[in-house]
């Protein structure tokens, strides 16, 4: 499927980029990331403009790459200051420097043409960076095209089929949604809002609650990268003040970084974010463990769809019946991004 | 309370809403059309059609085969 360019991608966590050379392909582009020595995450293309040899094969000089295979050093903005055996240095030797924006502990690239590059438009994930928050987060490389990781997040109907046990219940399939887009800001936002809900074993032992749950799930996804999910729960029937702290619930702030790799492949930046417990080792520790084996089952599953999908013939008509109504949404403004289509575009 | 009616605010918001207890949807407009259907695929192209079709603001139950009223130029 086609990529969006001129939008802002989330290439690792702030936490992966320091002074070794770090490599992403990110929309096709192969980068190399690093971090100055002052500081600044920095972005260049990985290959020499020599004979391509992988710049994050290589090593710094300060705040140059000094490549590992002839020596051609380029500077953090992408020009070559040094040649092998000569004093004349190419007019053309220089590699892309992508504009880099870092927050809220993601490290955001800019992939396409770069005075577009509106750092004001990275979209926000603050309780990563909260200290009223603690955040468990790791990240999955995924052997399947970005857009089945946006459908998989978009219809939380699967939690109960393929996360049961984890996240999973009857309910979340058994709840009808409520689906919004703003058009002008691009946004798609789904709410499922489960009253009297099984409490799966994921918040039953994070949060301690004994007994039934008011669940919700509140999506809300700025395609093309950026994917969060408001988790409230709380005992049954308690419903957050018409003012004030909604204190008496627990709230997780769940993140999703969908980043297209290569056609067929993403990187899945996944990170969980809780106001509740917050000191606990041994909780986060548990929503680790637990978030990352329900990150590996999406995984399995998606790597088996992309499969099934690379070898049926174009066209392959598929249905979409209610749960998919914010899925077609997103589907619709990421078409948008790439410059084509209509709802319910094929993948 | 069990739901908000809706959390996005902008000028330009559509909204589905799946009608508790049955297999329907009721898309609104930001116009203040509203439709009803029984899936989301030509829901969607409805909406997002504004104006097409969306000249009166009373719910229109789902499209037979051949358009109960013209269509309004876009």
């Amino acid at each position: 499927m086609p990529f969006a360019r001129d939008q802002w991608y989330v290439a690792a966590y702030s936490s992966e980029v320091g002074r070794d050379l770090l490599a992403r392909t990110v929309l096709g582009e192969p980068l190399v990331l690093y971090r100055s020595e002052a500081g600044e995450a920095l972005a260049l293309a990985d290959r020499c403009v020599h004979r391509r040899y992988p710049l994050s094969e290589s090593r710094l000089d300060g705040d140059n790459i000094v490549c590992g295979y002839h020596g051609f050093t380029y500077d953090p903005t992408g020009a070559c200051v040094f040649v092998p055996g000569q004093q004349r240095i190419p007019r053309t030797a220089r590699v892309a420097a992508y504009p880099v924006v870092e927050l809220d502990t993601l490290v955001w690239v800019w992939i396409g043409d770069r005075d577009r590059a509106d750092p004001a438009a990275v979209p926000r994930a603050p309780w990563l960076d909260d200290p009223r928050y603690t955040v468990v987060r790791g990240m999955a490389p995924l052997n399947a095209r970005y857009g089945l990781l946006v459908d998989n997040l978009m219809d939380l109907s699967h939690e109960t089929y393929l996360h049961g046990g984890y996240i999973g219940t009857p309910e979340v399939a058994n709840t009808p949604i409520t689906t919004e887009v703003d058009e002008e800001r691009g946004i798609v936002y789904v709410s499922r809002h489960m009253d009297d809900a099984e409490c799966p074993p994921f918040y039953a032992r994070s949060t301690g609650i004994q007994g039934r749950i008011t669940r919700w799930q509140d999506i809300e996804y700025r395609p093309p990268c950026l994917y969060l999910l408001h988790s409230r729960i709380a005992p049954q029937g308690v419903y957050p003040p018409a003012e004030g702290a909604d204190s008496d619930a627990f709230h997780a702030e769940i993140v999703y970084a969908i980043t297209p790799s290569t056609e067929h492949t993403t990187y899945d930046f996944w990170a969980v974010a809780r106001d509740f417990a917050i000191d606990d080792e041994s909780v986060s520790e548990y929503l680790h463990q637990s978030n990352h084996t329900v990150v590996m089952q999406d995984v399995q599953a998606l790597n088996i769809l992309e499969q099934v999908i690379a070898a049926e013939p174009e066209r392959y008509q598929e249905l979409s019946i209610n749960i998919d109504t914010g899925g077609l949404a997103a589907r619709r403004l990421l078409a948008r991004m790439v410059g084509s289509g209509t709802v319910g575009a094929p993948l | 309370m069990t739901a908000r009616a809706g959390t996005l605010t902008g000028d330009r918001v559509y909204r589905i809403h799946w009608l508790p207890g049955t297999d329907t949807l009721r898309g609104t407009c930001h116009c203040g059309a509203e439709r009803i259907a029984e899936e989301p695929v030509e829901l969607w192209e409805w909406l997002l059609g504004h104006p097409r079709g969306h000249q009166s603001a009373e719910t229109v139950a789902p499209a037979p085969r051949s358009p109960a009223r013209p269509a309004v130029p876009a």
